[in-house]
């Protein structure tokens, strides 16, 4: 098991490197650069201008060297600008063009340093660090309502399949499943949130749940993600399920004289939540996708208005992090999927 | 706990089941009747489709939402199970009434261990705390006659081998001490020599407990070596009813005289006495005749008077409980010759077309497939020194159980897989090396095969006649497609279906009619060597025998070279010329059918030849039943493959058995055998199968 843990670890840094550098080629190419340089410097650079503009910043430097300094293999880098000063990736502008006695030479991710974010002015590491743990807060409440409110309504309408619970509960998830978040989050503040049909039950902004989540500030937005992807595992969960109850062991089991609640509990369950188990998981990251929708839409701040910010400012070092982090949260998940299948299902053996 | 009720233990009373569809009823079993008595086991005879399992799944009361008991009673010790409620049905489920399953690996729940599935009975039924259940379960696992039950119990079910399963399951249907315990195909699944000795311990834990059986099987071999009392079942209908040895010996209706004409039995010969399979095929359950189901088919068949209306069953005067649904059974001399069938003439071995020589095949395989490191592999060694040859217009048997390596030997004649040594000479042309994408149209076309399960062979969105047309174009027979065509329908002559089947789906088709497609395809480019791997066994006996037939004639005809894999050894006794008998990857026997038939044995054939059951009252059989399992190719044992379940052992000095593999010996006439056994003790081999004077 450990042995296969660090394999799989070492498979992990490896996609996680490739993705990033991927990301970071995408961030670095000339349009951006050129943007940068106008939005940071002057809007009415000459393109020589831009040009030395990058040049002085090191940005000019072939990428893979850029890609190494960032993640902090490689030397920050040093350079005497075309006005005379020395500028340096990791101790800012040189008084006298030499790195202080207690500078650093290296300063990347591996250091720690993320970076720097122009539409923020702050680091990105912290940056990332609050708006992370408040996604988290949010993610946290989608799972408490979508995992066991999915694989209830799952194995109700799997248990008997055809019955008249599985007819109607199967279309309550097709229902879910079929409205995007950006539909239904509309139509839930125009319904619970708004005038237009005088409940104003809940809050249409989630602003103040950053501080103090309550029921009525933050129910919209989690109910919004939660009831999407709802919909979605109690599909495969019914269908999971429905396979299962016309196994032969079930019937074994019905012929041993079990009772039917006992069939349902001790031996369909298990067998019935291998499927949907890796579907949960592969729901993380597609929860980050209606993150972003959601948190811009009731003005969330977290993680996923945070990318859209860095993304609609060309913020580059805030977009390489966002990114790195994403990657990490899909690949961790991925592996404890692949953990928790094995403790499912006996059959599958990793030693 | 038990009560001392003495009636019969089951009374099915003019049972009739139908299944409800959105088109129709569909009546499933028809006006069924059978009584079983404590302690007696009774068979359950018939062809698939003949509602025999419908009749177990009515007893549980366990028919799913379709199916619906429409008249007649079960009675379970004098109670009407029509008439309990669900849970009294549970009650009785598990404790008084047991099953046992066809497939013991889906009959198992895959993800729960085996002691918590064998606890949860006396659990449920007794109350038991979860100590008790586990001695008990202890107890039951010793007493189905498994190695280590701690361990067992311990395990998940896809850790044990097919057998251990079975037994399993028969330990989980005991856990309770039913009263009756229905069998439902137990051993379909197993292969023969795991077969006998799962059978030999349902019969010997019947009567340790007292326990009444129905046995359900296709098998009729099976029943006379288990069953007191048989009933034959035809289209939804028991056709007739009697102890064994009244239906065996003195049969009274004509479908069971039908299904034993058409089995292989000792003495059945494919030149001088062939099978005679049974005409037309089986009524579809919403298209049977008026009268007598088994009418159109039968041979007694009189217009107007079998075909008037419904038959009841009849009581045959002078036999105990012995009952026909037959008009004329009064009237049917029963002991008329069979009349002969067209003999043909033995043809003879023409020249040698196919020639194995030291053939070897190892498999590596790694421990794990995705991060495996080098070196962590291990030999499988499926295929170990085979030599033989075959001639032309030859049949070839070769036989085995699973795991024996004849799968993998006729993977790497068809190319599919190359030889790891040793070589394969077709026509003095060495093919042991070429996959099967390097080798010329011809010889591609001259080695063919025909598959064991015709149901998943045939491309279910493709005409009949477009497949075998397909296969034409990749033989390269034929100029254009009009001459592919005619070529196919002649095809279709050969396989004796009617042109009309070139426009059917494979869906239309019974399981006889695709098989014959399939020999259809193989024969296509005029193939010289047919590799047959098990192609009746998926099939009905009746229809078993007009296929084997049609794959004699077509050889007779053709010249063919047929290497036919089989487990079942009645069938390669009664169609095959040689007969090579594998176990472990090496071959043990080689010889002619006689020879191998008849003493000196290898103690492997001598054992294979006592596991198989054969429907005839007038055969007695030695009684060898093998210890344990087929040991894992993956690890077998040192020395000779067999000695782990060798009963002949101990007569070898020095444990040469453990230390090295025999050497193939001559036994004159070509008569070969793999074993270390003295002249003297081989001559002393007695025969297994011996027929009493009639």
């Amino acid at each position: 098991m450990a042995l296969f843990l660090l394999r799989r670890i070492a498979t992990m840094l490896l996609t996680a490197l490739c993705l990033t550098f991927i990301v970071f080629w995408l961030t670095n190419l000339a349009p951006n650069l050129e943007k940068l340089a106008k939005n940071q410097g002057n809007v009415r650079m000459t393109d020589e201008q831009v040009a030395s503009f990058l040049q002085d910043r090191g940005y000019s430097q072939p990428l893979p060297l850029k890609y190494a300094q960032w993640l902090g293999v490689a030397p920050g880098w040093v350079i005497e600008g075309r006005d005379g000063t020395v500028r340096s990736r990791c101790n800012g502008v040189l008084e006298n063009g030499v790195i202080p006695e207690d500078g650093r030479s290296f300063c990347g991710v591996l250091q720690g340093d993320w970076g720097y974010s122009t539409v923020f002015q702050d680091n990105v590491g912290s940056i990332i660090a609050t708006r992370l743990g408040l996604t988290g807060k949010l993610m946290f409440w989608v799972m408490v309502v979508m995992v066991p409110g999915a694989l209830i309504i799952g194995v109700l309408a799997g248990m008997r399949e055809g019955s008249r619970t599985d007819r109607s509960l199967s279309t309550v998830s097709i229902l879910t499943t079929a409205t995007p978040e950006y539909v239904s989050g509309v139509v839930f503040i125009a319904v619970f949130a708004s005038t237009a049909f005088g409940l104003r039950w809940f809050n249409g902004s989630a602003t103040s749940a950053m501080e103090d989540a309550t029921f009525e500030n933050f129910t919209l937005p989690v109910m919004t993600i939660a009831l999407y992807g709802m919909g979605y595992i109690a599909r495969m969960t019914r269908a999971s399920m429905a396979e299962v109850m016309t196994a032969q062991y079930i019937r074994t089991a019905r012929l041993k004289g079990v009772s039917f609640p006992n069939i349902v509990m001790k031996h369909a369950l298990r067998n019935a939540l291998i499927a949907p188990f890796t579907v949960i998981m592969l729901q993380f990251p597609w929860l980050l996708n209606g993150v972003v929708i959601v948190e811009t839409l009731f003005n969330y701040k977290g993680f996923g208005w945070t990318l859209v910010q860095a993304a609609g400012n060309n913020d580059i070092e805030l977009l390489l992090g966002v990114s790195v982090v994403s990657v990490f949260v899909v690949l961790i998940t991925q592996l404890i999927s692949d953990i928790g299948y094995v403790y499912l299902n006996p059959r599958i053996s990793v030693s | 706990m038990k009560d001392s009720y003495d009636g019969p233990i089951l009374e099915i009373d003019s049972l009739s089941i139908s299944f409800f569809t959105r088109l129709r009823e569909i009546p499933a079993v028809m006006d069924f009747s059978v009584r079983v008595m404590p302690g007696e086991a009774v068979g359950l005879v018939g062809e698939s489709g003949c509602g025999k399992s419908t009749v177990a799944l009515g007893v549980m009361q366990d028919l799913g939402k379709n199916g619906r008991i429409v008249g007649g009673s079960i009675k379970f010790k004098g109670r009407d199970l029509n008439e309990m409620s669900q849970e009294e049905l549970r009650t009785i489920r598990g404790s008084e009434i047991a099953m046992i399953y066809q497939e013991p690996m889906a009959s198992l729940n895959p993800a729960m261990k085996i002691g918590r599935q064998l606890m949860e009975v006396p659990m449920i039924h007794r109350g038991s705390s979860e100590k008790e259940a586990y001695e008990r379960a202890l107890q039951v696992v010793t007493d189905v006659k498994l190695p280590d039950p701690a361990r067992i119990l311990d395990a998940y079910p896809h850790q044990l081998s097919g057998g251990q399963q079975q037994r399993i399951v028969i330990a989980m249907a005991l856990m309770a001490e039913p009263s009756l315990l229905i069998l439902d195909e137990p051993t379909t699944a197993l292969d023969v020599t795991v077969e006998a000795a799962v059978v030999e311990l349902v019969k010997e834990l019947g009567k340790k407990y007292g326990t009444s059986m129905l046995f359900i099987s296709h098998n009729l071999g099976l029943v006379l070596e288990t069953c007191d009392r048989l009933c034959v079942m035809y289209s939804g209908e028991a056709v007739e009813r009697g102890s064994i040895k009244d239906v065996f010996d003195e049969m009274q209706h004509p479908y069971t005289q039908a299904l034993f004409r058409s089995i292989p039995l000792p003495g059945a010969d494919k030149n001088a006495r062939p099978l005679r399979a049974i005409p037309g095929n089986f009524p579809l359950p919403h298209e049977r005749p008026k009268g007598c189901n088994f009418g159109p088919r039968c041979d007694y068949f009189e217009a107007g008077r079998c075909d008037a209306g419904d038959i009841k069953m009849f009581d045959v005067p002078g036999n105990e409980r012995h009952a026909t649904r037959c008009l004329r059974f009064q009237e049917i001399d029963w002991q008329a010759p069979t009349e002969a069938g067209d003999t043909t003439q033995k043809s003879e071995p023409g020249r040698v077309v196919l020639k194995m020589d030291n053939l070897k095949k190892y498999y590596e395989v790694a421990a794990n497939a995705l991060f495996g490191k080098r070196g962590d592999t291990k030999v499988v060694k499926a295929n170990e020194t085979l030599s033989f040859e075959a001639r032309e217009s030859e049949t070839l048997a070769i036989v085995g159980e699973s795991g024996c390596g004849k799968s993998t030997f006729a993977k790497v004649l068809m190319g599919l897989e190359t030889a790891t040594d040793g070589q394969i000479l077709l026509d003095n042309r060495n093919i042991e090396s070429t996959p099967i994408e390097g080798r010329d149209t011809q010889t591609i076309a001259d080695v063919q095969m025909v598959f064991q399960n015709p149901f998943d062979t045939l491309n279910p969105s493709m005409t009949v006649g477009r497949q075998i047309i397909r296969a034409l174009e990749v033989f390269g027979v034929g100029k254009n497609d009009a001459e592919r065509r005619e070529r196919m329908l002649q095809l279709l002559d050969l396989v004796k279906l009617p042109r009309a089947f070139a426009e059917r789906m494979p869906r239309q088709l019974s399981g006889g009619q695709k098989q014959r497609v399939g020999i259809a395809r193989a024969f296509a480019g005029n193939a010289r060597i047919v590799v047959a791997d098990e192609p009746v066994s998926a099939l009905d006996v009746s229809v078993q025998a007009a296929v084997t037939d049609l794959l004699m004639e077509i050889q007779r005809e053709q010249k063919t070279t047929l290497l036919f894999i089989s487990h079942d050894l009645s069938i390669v006794r009664y169609l095959s010329d040689r007969v090579m008998v594998m176990y472990l990857g090496h071959v043990v026997e080689l010889g002619t059918t006689d020879q191998v038939f008849a003493p000196p044995y290898h103690p492997y054939t001598e054992a294979l030849l006592s596991a198989v059951p054969i429907a005839d009252t007038r055969v007695t059989k030695k009684h060898i039943v093998l210890e344990g399992d087929i040991p894992s190719a993956m690890n077998p044992p040192p020395g000779c493959p067999f000695q782990t379940r060798c009963r002949w052992k101990s007569q070898v000095p020095g444990g040469l058995c453990e230390k090295e593999v025999p050497p193939m010996r001559q036994l004159g006439d070509g008569h070969q055998v793999k074993c270390h056994l003295s002249e003297a003790d081989l001559a002393s081999m007695e025969p297994v199968i011996q027929i009493a004077a009639e």
